[in-house]
């Protein structure tokens, strides 16, 4: 049978045109900070001896960010430190600051970014520093633990499962493709600029509630917690969380504004105020 | 002279925290035990979170013809019958039970149009099995037993490597190893260790695998005593990625083909009709209208070639690229964009149905799956082969050393189908977090002295001892060894260069004993490689011997100087263990018989 869509080898001659997996080499200067104090401390950094260093190397077509990390770390600095799993961007290890801006190291193609001039490489500005390039993210695992679970309905059969259509899944299952890369916590002003690191939960956890709050056999409550606890109401909506999602999870527009909705519905309500104060 | 170390004491200790390591605590933890899990990532990180296409388990949801006596027949024959028949029993018979508990801790399965958990087709399941969410079950499932199981009392130890288990007169007493961010050693009292560390596949140079996946729970069991079981049976999954370089061998699911997609070489053929094993021809669709039909629902159609066991779809991809008929990139086409022909919204779909396989492929390499075929050729994925247990148990041939999962021997023979690896660390690893908690109820605290504490220790910070040198390099020496294991003991073996294996791999040793390494210990990525090097040294050696000695063609293991199966060798397994002089033995362990019953339903099954 043949095929309307096939096209035999000529089919991405655009790209690399007829050879068969030799690649275009180049050059290029990889400016990678090093050392234990993180780079918004200037003062201590330079003091410390931490720092940006620069790292020639020769590159070929398909590379990523994380490719020439490693391989500068085969080649040149055996101990430069960098965290990674699955080079494949479905672990969420590899987050890092390219050029500025926040990015999974194993997603962000060479070819992408301009390199007739250094490509910079730094540490998550917002986690305390490890070393190099690896962060201390333990924070945002003591949020979750501080999250109630899923508490679920009674099951709707005897078999111990339940019945839910497709559509009443598919906003839950927007929310469940979170890596837990954390560049949106990263992002965050509160958390950035103001440290609000004990009053304020972050987009990751606020997508992690809405995916509780809206799954459809859950029937606990987080909202008082994401009022009082978690500082829902500090998020002024910039939406800089999902410009840097990986993952294209909608965090502003799908998870947290209707969480505030629920939470105004839930406390500002006239009639619900009214009604708290009678039952009191 | 005595070390430093930093101590914790457990009731059992878990090692790893993909889906068996994770589903062990949750186990041993409602048993009543006080667990430890000790991970070499962040907890949620582990490789589980690449496993695409879902969870076999016999629920019957979309085709009410499904049971556990099909998944079990399913199962043994993909394994060419090397499987420890008890294992696939149990599996099959617990897995819809493992998977309809995680949908009550938060799992968001796709849905049937009732309402119920939606199952898809695969490669060597007769009917549609799998357990899905689109083609990120396995994230689903980390996040669930990671979500569920924080709360439920267990202690994490994030990015711990273990360097060596401890013995008290031959039993479990715990283990050793550091933590990265600062290099300080950790010891681990427990009365009972489970070992869910996964696979191999970084012994390879093209692999589907994280860089985690170097051995280490077969290497640690091995060392302590325990035996090493099937290490021939390395599974080369059909379709990883192959262009651009730097991706190659990334996974690409078969899901693809569960979904329609088909494989064509350059002549635009669909080669995989041409060469269809005698053991599938009754179940095997003879034409591509039979093979559209079955992918799309048609409950008497019989399945497209493609999704065949995968240790066929890749040799017969390996044959083509060989005879010629290869990409530009050395590879084979898989196409799905074809389906634009048989249903409206082709690309819609697709991209419901396939979201993170269109993203991988747009990132990576700039390519449209819903409109360009991909180009695919075989990737290391997975070992049958690993650590000798027992089926009911779990437990090692060491007391109180237990495993389960990819590092654990016994469920999938010769060969894994795809899904039986979700439900058998939901199974296993239930079972062995289980019955390690008893054992730690059952057993008084174990005693490691402190003679074996400082000599892993030593052996462990010797490197820095070394001076550093390029020639010493550890990355250059797993480099070295992943290229030669690739060319020498992969897809295709024979005897001749199995025998060069071995002695590079005398060499290397030798050269991973020189290793030096630069720096201090404080998150030393060049320390960890020098370690891990040692494993994969192992279960490189492992893998070899036990290749060369299985003088026949089964499964995963291809000998092109003995193409065919052989009777004899259908009878047993090879079980690998460390002699009093030090070196490895190799013996034939007869498969154990199978009882009446099972044997009927693997005749009615034919």
């Amino acid at each position: 049978m043949a095929s309307a869509t096939f096209k035999p080898s000529g089919v991405r001659e655009g790209l690399h045109g007829e050879d068969r997996g030799e690649s275009k080499m180049s050059r290029a200067i990889f400016r990678i900070w090093r050392g234990a104090t993180a780079p918004r401390d200037t003062e201590r950094a330079s003091q410390s001896g931490s720092g940006f260093v620069d790292y020639p190397l020769e590159i070929s077509e398909g590379m990523v960010v994380l490719d020439a990390v490693h391989r500068i770390q085969a080649e040149q600095a055996p101990d430069l430190a960098v965290r990674w799993n699955c080079k494949a961007g479905k672990c969420g290890s590899c987050s890092a600051e390219i050029n500025g801006m926040p990015r999974l190291m194993c997603m962000t193609r060479l070819n992408h970014l301009p390199l007739d001039k250094p490509v910079q490489i730094e540490p998550m500005r917002t986690f305390p520093l490890i070393r190099d390039l690896v962060t201390d993210v333990s924070w945002n695992y003591s949020i979750k633990r501080r999250i109630q679970p899923l508490t679920p309905r009674p099951p709707d059969d005897s078999d111990g499962t339940w019945r839910v259509q497709q559509q009443d899944m598919d906003r839950v299952q927007e929310f469940r493709k979170c890596i837990e890369c954390y560049l949106c916590q990263d992002v965050c002003h509160v958390l950035r600029e103001h440290q609000g690191f004990d009053e304020f939960a972050g987009p990751r956890f606020f997508t992690h509630m809405a995916a509780l709050e809206m799954h459809p056999i859950d029937q606990g409550s987080r909202l008082k917690a994401l009022r009082e606890e978690f500082g829902l109401g500090l998020c002024n909506i910039t939406k800089c969380c999902t410009k840097v999602c990986p993952e294209g999870i909608h965090i502003t527009d799908n998870a947290i504004i209707p969480l505030k909705e629920r939470v105004v519905d839930e406390y500002f309500d006239p009639l619900r105020m009214l009604f708290r104060r009678k039952t009191k | 002279m005595s070390v430093a170390y930093e101590a914790h004491e457990y009731d059992v200790l878990v090692v790893g925290a993909g889906g068996a390591g994770l589903r062990a605590a949750i186990a041993a933890s409602a048993a009543g035990a006080k667990v430890g899990v000790v991970m070499k990532s962040l907890l949620g990180k582990a490789h589980t979170v690449m496993a695409e296409g879902g969870v076999a388990a016999a629920l019957a949801n979309v085709d009410e013809r499904d049971n556990w006596k099909v998944h079990f027949s399913d199962t043994m024959r993909g394994g060419a019958y090397l499987n420890q028949w008890r294992m696939a029993e149990l599996h099959a018979k617990e897995a819809p039970e493992r998977v309809r508990e995680l949908e009550a801790w938060g799992a968001v399965f796709d849905r049937t149009h009732d309402g119920r958990i939606l199952q898809r087709n695969f490669g060597g399941h007769r009917y549609p099995r799998l357990a899905h969410v689109g083609d990120r079950t396995g994230l689903e499932m980390i996040r669930t037993l990671q979500d569920h199981g924080i709360h439920r009392g267990m202690t994490t130890h994030m990015e711990t490597t273990l360097v060596a288990l401890l013995l008290d007169d031959g039993r479990i007493a715990g283990a050793i190893g550091y933590d990265r961010e600062r290099g300080r050693l950790r010891v681990f009292r427990a009365r009972a260790v489970v070992l869910a560390t996964g696979g191999f596949g970084r012994a390879f140079q093209i692999t589907s695998n994280s860089w985690e996946y170097t051995g280490d729970g077969p290497a640690l069991a091995y060392r302590a005593g325990a035996e090493l079981m099937d290490m021939e049976f390395v599974q080369f999954h059909p379709t990883g990625m192959v262009w651009p370089p730097s991706v190659r061998g990334v996974l690409v699911t078969e899901g693809v083909r569960g979904e329609g997609g088909v494989l064509r070489n350059s002549e635009g053929k669909r080669f995989m009709f041409d060469d269809i094993p005698p053991l599938y021809r009754n179940q095997t669709a003879d034409n591509p209208e039979e093979g559209w039909r079955y992918v799309t629902g048609d409950r008497n159609a019989r399945r497209p070639p493609e999704l065949l066991t995968r240790d066929h779809v890749a040799r017969c991809i390996v044959r083509e690229i060989k005879q010629g008929r290869g990409s530009p990139h050395g590879g084979v086409y898989l196409d799905i964009a074809w389906i634009a022909e048989k249903i409206p919204n082709a690309g819609e779909h697709i991209r419901r149905k396939l979201p993170s396989m269109y993203q991988q492929f747009k990132e990576l390499a700039d390519l449209d799956i819903t409109r360009e075929p991909m180009e695919i050729g075989p990737t290391t994925h997975y070992a049958m082969g690993g650590v000798r247990v027992d089926a009911d148990t779990q437990m090692s041939s060491v007391p109180g050393l237990f495993a389960a999962g990819e590092c654990a021997a016994g469920l999938h023979g010769a060969n894994r189908l795809g899904g039986n690896s979700l439900s058998d660390l939901l199974v296993f690893g239930n079972r062995a977090g289980q019955y390690a908690a008893e054992f730690a109820q059952q057993h008084g605290p174990a005693r490691p002295d402190e003679a074996q504490i400082e000599a892993a220790a030593r052996a462990a910070v010797a490197p820095f001892e070394r001076a550093a040198s390029a020639e010493s390099s550890p990355f250059l020496i797993q480099q070295d060894l992943q290229v030669m294991m690739q060319s020498h003991v992969g897809i295709v073996r024979r005897a001749d260069e199995m025998e060069q294996a071995l002695t590079k791999l005398e060499n290397l040793r030798q050269r991973a004993e020189r290793v030096g390494v630069a720096g201090n210990r404080e998150y030393n990525p060049g320390w960890h490689t020098a370690l891990d090097l040692r494993n994969l040294l192992l279960v490189a050696e492992a893998i070899t011997r036990a290749a060369l000695e299985r003088k026949e063609s089964r499964g995963a293991h291809f000998r092109e100087d003995f193409p065919e199966k052989s009777p004899e060798y259908g009878g047993f397994n090879q079980v690998l263990r460390r002699g009093g002089d030090g070196r490895m033995e190799l013996r034939r362990q007869p498969l154990p018989p199978m009882p009446a019953p099972l044997q009927v339903i693997i005749e009615e099954m034919k």
